[in-house]
């Protein structure tokens, strides 16, 4: 079958350290008060290791826009029902 | 669709089209957790207090421990991919056994984790946050047992020498699968461990 992603086994031994190493920074991070701070960083720190496992382990990397509308049409729609439902609760 | 017969058996065709419904379901899947990570914001901003009191109660060292097992998971069925795209199928079950003792070992965890709440007097109807707590771990614990049951199947279809470098299909899919369930993960454990 033709479609390798030419994704080396080099590659995911770097990202699954970053993913290591982002996770002992997370919780670290954690034990320091930064008030609002901490869920910005958490959510930022989770984002980018969620962002590493879909394109390289996921291999998003190397698809076409196709997949890439098929991964992201459901966290717009996230996102969408998350505001949403923000507004209607916290301006009644 | 007016595809003749050789097209519904071009293997690249079947594998895309894999892909697609695969990514699909995981789209449904995003919504499924999507709505109780809305919960979980709308509430928050409710009862910070709440939130930030309760989440302490949670043991933040036993959460790392089994992130860190989950993403090492994902890395032994990301190796087992590599392996089978080069045939090598002795590699493949090796890397999908690992992963599935992975998932095994997330599980024990959460059943200490479990137990220990219990023991404290700390159930699902205790106060939001908990009900927060165990819908959304018991929610993706249910998912790490379906993982495992596809990755035995895989596991197997291999075993019966059905899997080569030339059809790798149930892999890549239960692959895609697996790295979900690492990704609600990477999610859930900050939002209930680290900053609840």
């Amino acid at each position: 079958m033709a479609h390798g992603t030419g994704t080396s086994r080099r590659t995911y031994i770097a990202v699954f350290a970053a993913l290591l190493l982002l996770t002992v920074i997370t919780v670290l991070v954690s034990y320091v008060d930064l008030g609002l701070g901490n869920v910005a960083v958490a959510m930022l720190i989770a984002s980018v290791k969620a962002s590493l496992v879909a394109l390289f382990f996921m291999h998003l990397k190397s698809e076409d826009r196709l997949v890439w509308g098929f991964a992201l049409v459901p966290i717009a729609f996230l996102a969408l029902i998350i505001f949403g439902t923000l507004v209607d609760t916290m301006l009644r | 669709m007016t595809g003749t017969s050789s097209e519904h058996h071009d293997p690249a065709v079947a594998f895309e089209s894999a892909k697609l419904g695969v990514w699909t379901f995981l789209a449904t899947e995003v919504l499924l957790f999507g709505a109780l990570f809305t919960a979980y914001t709308i509430f928050r901003m409710k009862y910070p207090e709440l939130f930030r009191v309760e989440h302490a109660k949670l043991d933040r060292v036993l959460g790392a421990v089994n992130t860190v097992v989950l993403i090492t998971s994902s890395f032994t069925v990301v190796l087992g991919v590599d392996a089978i795209r080069r045939g090598k199928t002795r590699l493949l079950e090796a890397y999908f056994g690992a992963t599935i003792l992975l998932a095994a070992v997330f599980l024990c965890v959460k059943y200490v984790e479990y137990a220990a709440k219990f023991h404290h007097g700390l159930y699902p109807g205790t106060n939001l946050f908990f009900s927060l707590y165990f819908m959304m771990t018991g929610l993706h614990g249910a998912h790490v047992l379906l993982g495992m049951a596809v990755l035995t199947y895989v596991l197997v279809l291999s075993r019966r020498g059905r899997l080569s470098e030339n059809y790798y299909t149930p892999v890549e899919m239960s692959g895609l699968y697996w790295h979900f369930v690492d990704l609600v993960w990477i999610y859930l454990f900050p939002l209930l461990y680290l900053v609840g």
